[in-house]
Parts: structure tokens; C-alpha cells; sequence
């Protein structure tokens, strides 16, 4: 059960660099060319038509020798020949129309919660063949078999039920005996003392012909709790393998400059001096020094700064950060370990810890109920001993039915199918809960803080004042924008609609901008200093043609889709909204009028978010916090709950609770209001499950529990909670 | 009532039979794919040699 076991799950959340270190020995082995085995997540892949689709285009293609979609885990394993890189296999299924991504297989460690979950299941199985079987008999009993047919019936149940407690019980057995150790009374204590006091005192009573046997309660209320743990199990190792599938999405690699030779390698084997390449495009693996090439990086992820920045030989540039327009070379100043990207990590653990130390409701419960079990079960059996004079058989049959009936059958589901329940229904909206305490959490939030780029804006420039610019100037800097792969250029490019002038002898100036020729003059479009022109405050780029004044081309940062709605969503149910960002005052001003939050922030730093988060934990709020950047690291380990798109750095999906896997923000809204709901629903399953004890406990105590009353108080309160936490909507 | 000596081994084996069919199942790997086996029989390819 979740809840004496909150060292079961340290996870990939802990440190990243945990996770980066053995990650580059199978980089290692990745690189070998004898791996013959692909993995590609298949994020699209829903239907019977798409599995032919995908699996039909991969066998085609030279060199598969097999290919197998699974369809559950949204993943295609592909064996193939040496040859065959996974980036080809990935083009291949984008041209019948699947996303791929290459998924690195040695971080994908299924076997082991693989092998767990089996087990789990086969005692599961076992039980309720045993559960089946002395039911039947049980049935006999109960209408009123008499003498020598009820103890034969009595001894068959006997048959079954003791090695079955013994080996289906095994990991209560365990979990209890590790609990009484340090000295602890968990939910397990009680559940194996029902099961072992059930089993002996019916095995004594079977030898002695006597009239009530537990058989059947026992191996039920072994049945109903491992259903109870296989669940938690499931919804666990799904979301372990979700995490494991983002971790693995992203093989760091890095081009190293050896002897004028571009070698790709490990970014775990780079080191300090070595000269690293950075294509346009990419993103900067490691910290360094710009030593050759001229370019614009994008701090956006690092910063929030949505402008991009120039660079050129003496820049100091960090990991994370993109390189936009032309290649440069880098002197390396710290790599792996070192970076500031998992310097970061450091900030994020100790904020983590913390946030450990959460106690979930089935732990709270958990803490009133173990004892007040133990000792209604004792007093009933001193009480009863006293009473009727010494009669040990008697006192000890009241305190097993008394054990059996307050176990926690209803307690032991009831936290796990709701949370199977809600991660299910979380799921197929596209987040994912990582953090098996995040959804109670999630349920106590009242303040929202938002980071603004890459987290409400999707970091994609938009031109914004296209209307006041003149179709002959439109015409000159289209044909400019499409000579370049700038954002800047390429959003141009986009959005301006038209035929493009004759500009002929385009080039490309990295770091700057581009010129060409129009009618013998020289035109160029970019950079404020380059062509000329007064630099006009927020994102622009600038058009100059000889002659004429320059004219300035702006844009706005796109908004994120289901941006609005969740504000929207989140107000209407009643949570403040702040909004943080490491942005410019006008930016930020603008973007905040235009999605309606009247809290917010500008040019906070990283140390001055997680002050902000910290200041408001400090004030009693629950913080919810959503952001995707480096610069959100620490402010999201360290608020209460956190959330991060899928697309975020993977630092920042590290550090949060809950990874949005799609592209909308509504899911947010959504996701608090279910967690609400099933907190809710988890409190009104304690509730039945006491309400149960409340009427049948008085009935055990006066010792008038019939085995039947038993069975049917448990089995009743078992299927109403699982009911209760399937009407989640 | 001798009719017992018969009928619970017999029900007893068919229990069995069943308890054994959802491990040889289990060890097989048939619950890895849920959904996918599901989806995978409206699938229209002829094949008349499945893929194991």
C-alpha cells in the first residue's frame, strides 16, 4: 500500500544528474553499431488501421526485420540490421503521416516494474481461485450444513485457504514485519495479524469440529487488498514509464571539433578546453566561450527573454540556450556535471525534500487507524477472557472477527482506485500525474503562477503590425524573410501573404541579418544596429532600403492554445493568478492585458521566481506553479504543486509533478477540478468504509459476527468504494 | 451425499484448469498489450503466419 511505503518511490525526480550519468554509458552502447533494437514512441497511434499503417511502412523498409506496435504504451520496437538508424525510421513513419521520436532503450527499464506487476498479479490470481473455490463451500456452511459435512467442507476450505494466506500474503507479511522493526504500526501490521489470527483460529476450530471457520474472510480480504496494491502498482508504473519515455526522449549529443574533424559524442565524455560545434538550430550542450562564428542565440528558456540575443567570439553562452542563425564554435567551460543546467539540480533537490514530506489523506488515515484496530481487537479479546472466565478459545475467536471485520478492505482500494480512476481520465486529456502525491496536492492549490514565454506563449513570434506597413516594403521583406531560417524571418515569411519583390544576391550575414539587391541597391532586413535604425523596444526586426527611412517590423509572442480557457477556467474556480516572468516590463505589461491577469511580474530572475513561490508558500497558499524554462526550475521543485509542457526544458519537466503531453494549457483547468473531485471522492470512500465499521464492529465486538456477516460486510464495502470511484467525470 | 467425493474434486479441477490458463497467459506476455490486442484483430491484413 502507498502509505507506509513513502520510500518506494524516490524516482527519476530526485536529481537529474542521477539519471544523466548511467544515461551516457548506454549512450555508449547506443552508438555501437551492432544495436539491432529500435524503440520510437508513436504519440499519434490510436486505432487497429494506424497499427497496420506503421508496421506495414517499417517492415518495407530495407533492413527491419520486424516491427511490433504496442498499442497501450504508444511505442513501436523495431529489430532491425545494424544499419538502420532510428532518425531514418522516424522519417519513414513521418511520411505516412506518425510522429516518431527516437527513444533511447536503456533508459526505458520496464522489466524490473514489469516483472513486480507480474508477480502481483499472479498472487492475485491465485487468491481468487482459492477466494472461488471456498466461497462454494462456504455457501454450503452458511445454509446450514451440519456435522460431518461441515467439517469435511470445513477441512477442503482449510486445504486451500492456508497455503494460499501463506503464499498470497507473503508481501503484507513483509512490508509488516519491516514496519515492526523500526518500530512502526503501518496498515500492513493489522492486515497480516488478521490474515495469520483468521487462518490459525479456524484451522483450531476446524481440528476441534467447531462451527465458525474464517477461511473464506481471510482469503477475501487477502484478495481485495492485493487488487487494492495492484492497482496503486499499475497507475504507478505508468507513470514511471511515462517519465522514463520523456527522459528518454532526449539523447544529448555533441559535436566535437578533434584534429578539424566534427566527431559526435556523448555530452558525457566532452570535456573542459575541448572545441564544440553548434549547428543553427541547435541547442547549446555545454557552458563555454564563443571562440569562432557569428550569430543570435535564444536565452528564452534560460531568461524568459523572448528577444534573442547576439553572438560572437567572447559571448559567454550556458547550456540550454539556442543558436539561431549561423554555426559557432565553442571553447567548452563546464560540460555535464558542471553545466549551470545541473548546477540547477542541486537548487531542485533541495526544494524536493521538502516537498517529500508530504503526508497524503491514506497516510493520515492510516495513522488514526492502525492503533485504534489493535486495540479494539485486544480489549474485545481482555474483555471477553474476563467475561466468560478464562476461555481463551472464545476471547480469540471475538478478536480475529473483530480484526476481520475492521480491516481495511474499503481503506486498502480506496485510495488506489481513485487515483487509477483520475490518472486514467487525466491521461487521455494529455497530462500526466508523475508524482504519486501530486494529485492530493494539486486539489489544495488557490494560487496560480504562470511563467510567460515557451509556457502561455508557445516562444513563436507572430508580426504584429503588419497593417501599417506599406505592400511595397511587405513585398521587399518577404522576398528577404524566406532567404533566411531565422524565427524572426520565418514568421515573416508566414505572415505576410503577397508577391515577393525581385531582390536578387541574397546573403546571409549570421549574427546580423540579410542583404540582397533590389534595382541595383543594396536592402537588408535585421538587426536595429546593422541596418541602421532606432531600435523600437520589444521584438522587431528591421527593414532598410537605401534611400529610405527604416521601418520596423514588430511581433508578439503566439499565444499558447487553451491559454485563455485555463485562465478562464482557473478564475471561475475561484484560484488567484500571478504571472512571473524574466521578460521586459513592456512585454510583460502587454501580454498580460491581452490573456486578463492583473498580478504579475516582470524580469524576475531564477533566485527572485522561487523567492516569489517561496514568499506566497510562506503567506499559507498552496502554489500551483507552471512553467517550462531553466530559469522555472527552482520555483517549480519548490512550489506545492507544478506543472510543465511537454515541450519544456528537460530540467524543468524533471522538477515538476505533472507534464502536460499536448500542446493546450485548458487541460489545467481540467486537471484541478478532477483532482478536487477525486480528493473528494477518496474522503467519501473513508467515510463508507467507516460507516461499515461503525454498524458491523458493535455486532463483532458483542461477538455476534457470523463468518457470512463477514464476508458480506466486506465484500458490500469493497464494491461500493470501487463504485463510488469510477463516477469521477 | 456421496455424490461430494465426485463433484468438489471435479469442481476443484476445473478451478485449477482456469488458474492455470491465467498463469500460462501471464508468462506468455498476453497482458502487455491490452489495447493493441484488441485493435489487432479488426485489423484486415491477411497473414497466415501472425507475427509471434
Amino acid at each position: 500500500m502507498a502509505y507506509d511505503a513513502p520510500a518506494d518511490h524516490p524516482s527519476l525526480a530526485a536529481c537529474p544528474a542521477c539519471v544523466a550519468a548511467p544515461a551516457a554509458e548506454r549512450l555508449a552502447a547506443l552508438q555501437r553499431p551492432e544495436t539491432a533494437r529500435l524503440i520510437l514512441s508513436l504519440p499519434t497511434a490510436h486505432c487497429a488501421a494506424c497499427m497496420s499503417t506503421v508496421e506495414g511502412a517499417l517492415k518495407a523498409h530495407k533492413g527491419v526485420q520486424s516491427a511490433r506496435v504496442n498499442l497501450t504504451l504508444k511505442r513501436v520496437s523495431v529489430e532491425a540490421e545494424a544499419t538502420v538508424t532510428a532518425a531514418e525510421l522516424a522519417r519513414v513513419l513521418d511520411a505516412v503521416g506518425y510522429e516518431a521520436h527516437e527513444l533511447d532503450p536503456g533508459l526505458l527499464s520496464m522489466t524490473e516494474t514489469d516483472r513486480q506487476g507480474r508477480e502481483i498479479l499472479m498472487r492475485l490470481g491465485v487468491a481468487f481461485f482459492a477466494m472461488m473455490n471456498i466461497m462454494l463451500l462456504s455457501v454450503a456452511v452458511w445454509s446450514g450444513a451440519e456435522a460431518a459435512t461441515r467439517d469435511m467442507f470445513h477441512w477442503i476450505s482449510a486445504l486451500i485457504a492456508i497455503p494460499t494466506v501463506a503464499f498470497v500474503g507473503q508481501p503484507f507479511f513483509k512490508s509488516a514485519w519491516a514496519a515492526l522493526r523500526v518500530g512502526r504500526l503501518g496498515m500492513d501490521v493489522p492486515i497480516s495479524l488478521a490474515l495469520i489470527l483468521a487462518s490459525s483460529i479456524s484451522l483450531y476450530e476446524t481440528i476441534h469440529s467447531g462451527e465458525k471457520a474464517y477461511f473464506d474472510a481471510a482469503v477475501m480480504l487477502a484478495f481485495f487488498l492485493l487488487l487494492g496494491r495492484y492497482l496503486d502498482h499499475r497507475s504507478r508504473a505508468l507513470a514511471r514509464s511515462a517519465a522514463e519515455e520523456l527522459a528518454a526522449l532526449e539523447v544529448p549529443r555533441a559535436i566535437v571539433l578533434q584534429d578539424g574533424q566534427e566527431i559526435l559524442l556523448p555530452i558525457a565524455q566532452v570535456a573542459k578546453g575541448d572545441l564544440v560545434l553548434v549547428r543553427p538550430g541547435g541547442r547549446m550542450p555545454v557552458d563555454g566561450v564563443v571562440v569562432a562564428g557569428t550569430s543570435e542565440v535564444d536565452r528564452g528558456l534560460l531568461t524568459g527573454e523572448s528577444l534573442p540575443a547576439f553572438a560572437g567570439p567572447g559571448l559567454v553562452v550556458s547550456a540550454g540556450e539556442v543558436n539561431l542563425t549561423g554555426p559557432l564554435t565553442l571553447r567548452v567551460t563546464a560540460a555535464g556535471r558542471d553545466s549551470s543546467l545541473h548546477r540547477m539540480a542541486d537548487l531542485v533537490a533541495v526544494a524536493e525534500s521538502a516537498r517529500n514530506r508530504y503526508t497524503t489523506l491514506a497516510e493520515r488515515a492510516a495513522r488514526i487507524y492502525a492503533p485504534l484496530v489493535h486495540i479494539l481487537s485486544f480489549s474485545a479479546f481482555a474483555f471477553w477472557l474476563w467475561k466468560t472466565g478464562g476461555d481463551v478459545r472464545f476471547a480469540v475467536n471475538i478478536s480475529a472477527a473483530v480484526l476481520i471485520i475492521t480491516c481495511p478492505c474499503a481503506l486498502g482500494l480506496a485510495v488506489p482506485a481513485v487515483v487509477t480512476a483520475a490518472s486514467g481520465k487525466l491521461f487521455r486529456k494529455g497530462v500526466l500525474i508523475k508524482n504519486g502525491t501530486a494529485l492530493e496536492r494539486l486539489a489544495e492549490v488557490d494560487v496560480v503562477v504562470f511563467d510567460k514565454t515557451g509556457t502561455l506563449t508557445l516562444g513563436a513570434p507572430m508580426p504584429s503590425n503588419l497593417d501599417r506597413v506599406s505592400d511595397a516594403d511587405k513585398a521587399v521583406a518577404l522576398a528577404l524573410a524566406k532567404g533566411s531560417s531565422h524565427p524572426l524571418a520565418m514568421a515573416l515569411a508566414c505572415g505576410i501573404s503577397g508577391i515577393p519583390a525581385l531582390v536578387t544576391n541574397l546573403r546571409e550575414v549570421p549574427g546580423y541579418g540579410i542583404k540582397g539587391q533590389l534595382n541595383g541597391q543594396t536592402v537588408r532586413l535585421g538587426r536595429a544596429l546593422w541596418v541602421g535604425a532606432a531600435e523600437v523596444g520589444q521584438t522587431a526586426t528591421y527593414l532598410a532600403i537605401a534611400g529610405q527611412d527604416p521601418v520596423a517590423f514588430t511581433f508578439t509572442d503566439q499565444i499558447r492554445p487553451g491559454a485563455e480557457a485555463a485562465i478562464a477556467g482557473l478564475t471561475l474556480q475561484g484560484k488567484r493568478i500571478k504571472l512571473v516572468s524574466g521578460d521586459t516590463e513592456a512585454a510583460v505589461r502587454a501580454f498580460a492585458a491581452r490573456v486578463g491577469i492583473a498580478d504579475w511580474v516582470a524580469g524576475a530572475l531564477t533566485a527572485e521566481k522561487a523567492a516569489i513561490v517561496r514568499g506566497l508558500g510562506d503567506q499559507g497558499y498552496k502554489v500551483l506553479m507552471v512553467g517550462d524554462g531553466l530559469n522555472d526550475t527552482a520555483a517549480l521543485a519548490g512550489a506545492h504543486v507544478s506543472i510543465s509542457p511537454a515541450q519544456a526544458l528537460d530540467a524543468a519537466r524533471v522538477a515538476s509533478d505533472i507534464v502536460l503531453l499536448g500542446r493546450d494549457l485548458s487541460a489545467i483547468a481540467d486537471a484541478t477540478r478532477i483532482a478536487k473531485q477525486a480528493t473528494k471522492r477518496m474522503v467519501e470512500n473513508f467515510q463508507i468504509s467507516a460507516a461499515y465499521n461503525v454498524i458491523a464492529v458493535p455486532l463483532a465486538l458483542m461477538g455476534a459476527a457470523t463468518p457470512l456477516a463477514a464476508a458480506l460486510a466486506m465484500s458490500l464495502s469493497s464494491i461500493t468504494v470501487s463504485l463510488n470511484a469510477l463516477r469521477l467525470r | 451425499m456421496q455424490i461430494l467425493t465426485v463433484l468438489i474434486p471435479v469442481s476443484l479441477f476445473l478451478g485449477f484448469i482456469g488458474l492455470v490458463a491465467f498463469v500460462w497467459a501471464m508468462r506468455t506476455r498476453q497482458f502487455d498489450d491490452p489495447e493493441g490486442d484488441a485493435n489487432r484483430i479488426l485489423t484486415k491484413d491477411y497473414d497466415d503466419k501472425p507475427a509471434p
